[in-house]
């Protein structure tokens, strides 16, 4: 009887039953795309947070001691070099697929047309292969990537591939202006080990002091001061999960972790644990976190996540006024049948049981239906902003269930209050 | 034997008296029509009895038992197992067909029973109609199947409000024959109407006005 009751309740109101359907579809499919999204989003924005640059550095460790000691970015006046072999490490680590680019550098102080300038030697778009106990590691990285922001304002970006030798280099704005010259110019260089004659394919605009110095080829800056096979610093950047509690002790001394809490943080993608990955594999390097940009991260990822989650709390507020209205008004619309139900003899509790498994059953249809739609929701938001696809978590499925549950119950309260106050005499008889 | 007893009944809607110190008994099997002008307080003397209200003052004693201060929820499962209503609306269930409608009044007592509808259905000269939803019924055959929902489970007083008010001569007629049947069954019978027709045909016409009883007699035209 119960669920002819039902079955005929469904028949009775199928407009009313598919506008609570739908309410409740909306709410699922927005919960849904933005708490897969939220999940997801770390590494999306992580991957998007690429593009501003390296997150870690790797420096010789002396300087690393100096720069601690004197809080200075560079290591002082003493020149302390890596051997150029170390870079092949940095595939070698654990995480080395989350590193999606490095390059080492090399700067000093040359003179071009009588004007002392800032050389930087590094890799532009460098092929570059590793050879470690039979395997052959190769990537192609360099600042291509790493200094994404750069506009290109005459000539076109070092291809190191495509030209022939490494005499060749890049000018940044305000030394091409200070200098006088243009994409396809030479100039002479002379740095503290050699002279050498460099021609200019691309001038840059960057908006930092780099435009103030000339970029060339980690090779021709190796020569010109005088460190062939050495670099000074390396560029690395990777994709990594943020910090958390357990991050953050590792940061300060990695030994006062447990065993277990040790092996979570070295098989986590925290840039502490990549940085202490790189220094086991290079003793004589110290990485370090670009902190500016893991902060960024940090920020942005909390931000963004409380967006989510206030979209999401918006959309479950919407979904659950929505329900509300349309509960209390299917029930008022059957008051004489609800008031007739309770004048043969049925309590309230048995007809609050009725009306919830119509609501309910309908919430279910609902949400599945907003399951599906939140996953299309999230592809779009995945492909649109981070261009690429949004994982679907299990977690999210059993949550958005909890929460539509939980939202179809307090919907349905004021609808509830509305039976529990019900007056067969008045509805029946109309008052006295 | 007293079924139902009214004491010094009162209903106040604020200063307005709907009952005024009502008294009245009826006995086990007696057929009773309360008469009286719209706003007289039939039908709140009818919810009343049926338990779906409570008076303001005075006592409802009911088969022997003071029912006038039990909780909502006990007068609910004593008006299911007592009383069986009928309504000049009707009240079916419009999703339900003619069978399911009376076997409602089942579930919500004990266990719905079909064969047992069936019967109720037939009693009243419905088993044809029975799986026919009530739009496909006429005023009269919904009448009648509302009547079968009142019986099925039993009750010791029909309680009919109006039973005819909607309903077109012959429909009232089958109406009242029906109660006369049950009348001769031993069935007791409430009927509230404004319509003299009715009202003349029971075995006892109590006349209300203002919520007050201004008058009680036996009917000398009731045909057994």
């Amino acid at each position: 009887m119960f669920f002819r009751m039902i079955a005929g309740a469904f028949r009775r109101q199928w407009k009313k039953m598919l506008m609570i359907a739908l309410t409740v579809a909306l709410g699922a499919s927005i919960a849904t795309a933005m708490l897969n999204v939220m999940l997801g989003v770390g590494d999306k924005i992580n991957e998007e947070l690429k593009a501003y640059g390296s997150n870690i550095t790797v420096v010789p460790n002396s300087q690393a001691v100096i720069s601690d000691l004197y809080d200075v970015e560079d290591g002082g006046e003493k020149e302390e070099y890596l051997a150029e072999e170390t870079l092949g490490e940095f595939l070698t680590i654990f995480w080395a697929n989350n590193i999606t680019d490095f390059a080492p550098v090399i700067d000093t102080s040359v003179t071009v047309k009588g004007k002392e300038m800032k050389l930087i030697g590094t890799w532009f778009d460098h092929h570059f292969e590793f050879r470690k106990k039979g395997t052959v590691y190769q990537r192609d990285t360099g600042i291509i990537n790493l200094r994404s922001w750069w506009d290109i304002t005459d000539g076109k970006w070092l291809d190191e591939a495509a030209l022939s030798g490494d005499a060749y280099a890049m000018a940044g704005k305000r030394a091409a202006e200070a200098l006088g010259v243009k994409a396809g110019d030479k100039i002479e260089v002379k740095g503290s080990g050699n002279t050498e004659s460099l021609e200019i394919v691309g001038i840059f605009e960057s908006g930092d002091d780099e435009e103030e110095c000339i970029f060339t080829t980690l090779f021709a800056a190796q020569r010109l001061s005088g460190a062939e096979g050495k670099y000074k610093k390396a560029e690395v950047s990777a994709i990594t999960s943020p910090d958390d509690e357990l991050a953050q002790k590792a940061a300060k001394n990695p030994d006062l972790l447990s065993g277990d809490e040790y092996d979570l943080w070295y098989c986590t993608a925290y840039v502490s644990s990549i940085c202490f990955q790189i220094q086991e594999a290079i003793p004589e390097a110290s990485a370090r976190a670009v902190r500016q940009i893991a902060d960024s991260e940090g920020k942005i990822l909390e931000k963004t996540e409380l967006l989510m989650a206030l979209i999401t709390l918006m959309s479950l507020i919407g979904a659950t006024l929505g329900i509300s209205n349309l509960v209390t008004s299917s029930v008022m619309e059957r008051s004489a049948e609800l008031a007739l139900m309770k004048a043969v003899g049925a309590k309230n509790g048995q007809i609050t049981r009725l009306v919830m498994t119509e609501i309910i059953l309908t919430a279910i249809a609902g949400a599945a239906a907003g399951y599906f739609m939140g996953y299309a929701f999230a592809q779009v938001i995945g492909q649109t902003v981070f261009s690429s696809a949004i994982e679907m978590s299990g977690m999210v499925a059993f949550l958005v269930t909890v929460l539509i549950i939980a939202v179809t119950f307090v919907g349905s309260i004021p609808a509830m209050r509305t039976i529990l106050r019900l007056r067969p005499s008045e509805v029946l008889h109309g008052g006295h | 034997m007293k079924l139902l007893e009214l004491k010094n009944v009162s209903k106040r809607y604020g200063s307005l008296y709907a009952l005024d110190n009502v008294n009245l008994s009826i006995d086990k099997g007696e057929w009773i029509a309360i008469m009286g002008p719209s706003g007289s307080g039939k039908s709140t003397m009818m919810n009343i009895i049926s338990c779906m209200d409570k008076p303001t003052d005075g006592q409802v004693i009911f088969d022997g038992r003071d029912i006038t201060k039990d909780s909502r929820r006990k007068l609910t499962e004593f008006h299911r197992d007592k009383i069986g209503l009928v309504f000049q609306q009707f009240h079916l269930i419009n999703y339900l067909n003619a069978v399911e409608n009376v076997m409602v009044a089942q579930y919500y007592h004990s266990m719905p029973d079909e064969k047992e509808a069936l019967e109720a259905l037939e009693r009243v000269g419905l088993k044809d109609r029975a799986k026919h939803l009530p739009s496909q019924l006429s005023g009269g055959e919904q009448q009648r199947v509302c009547i079968a929902r009142a019986l099925i489970n039993s009750p010791e007083l029909i309680l009919a409000d109006e039973p005819t008010g909607n309903l077109d001569e012959a429909n009232e007629n089958i109406v009242l024959d029906l109660f006369r049947q049950l009348h001769k069954e031993g069935t007791s019978l409430i009927v509230v109407t404004h319509d003299p027709e009715v009202g003349e045909v029971a075995e006892r016409i109590v006349r209300l006005e203002h919520g007050k009883i201004i008058s009680d007699k036996k009917n000398s035209q009731f045909d057994k």
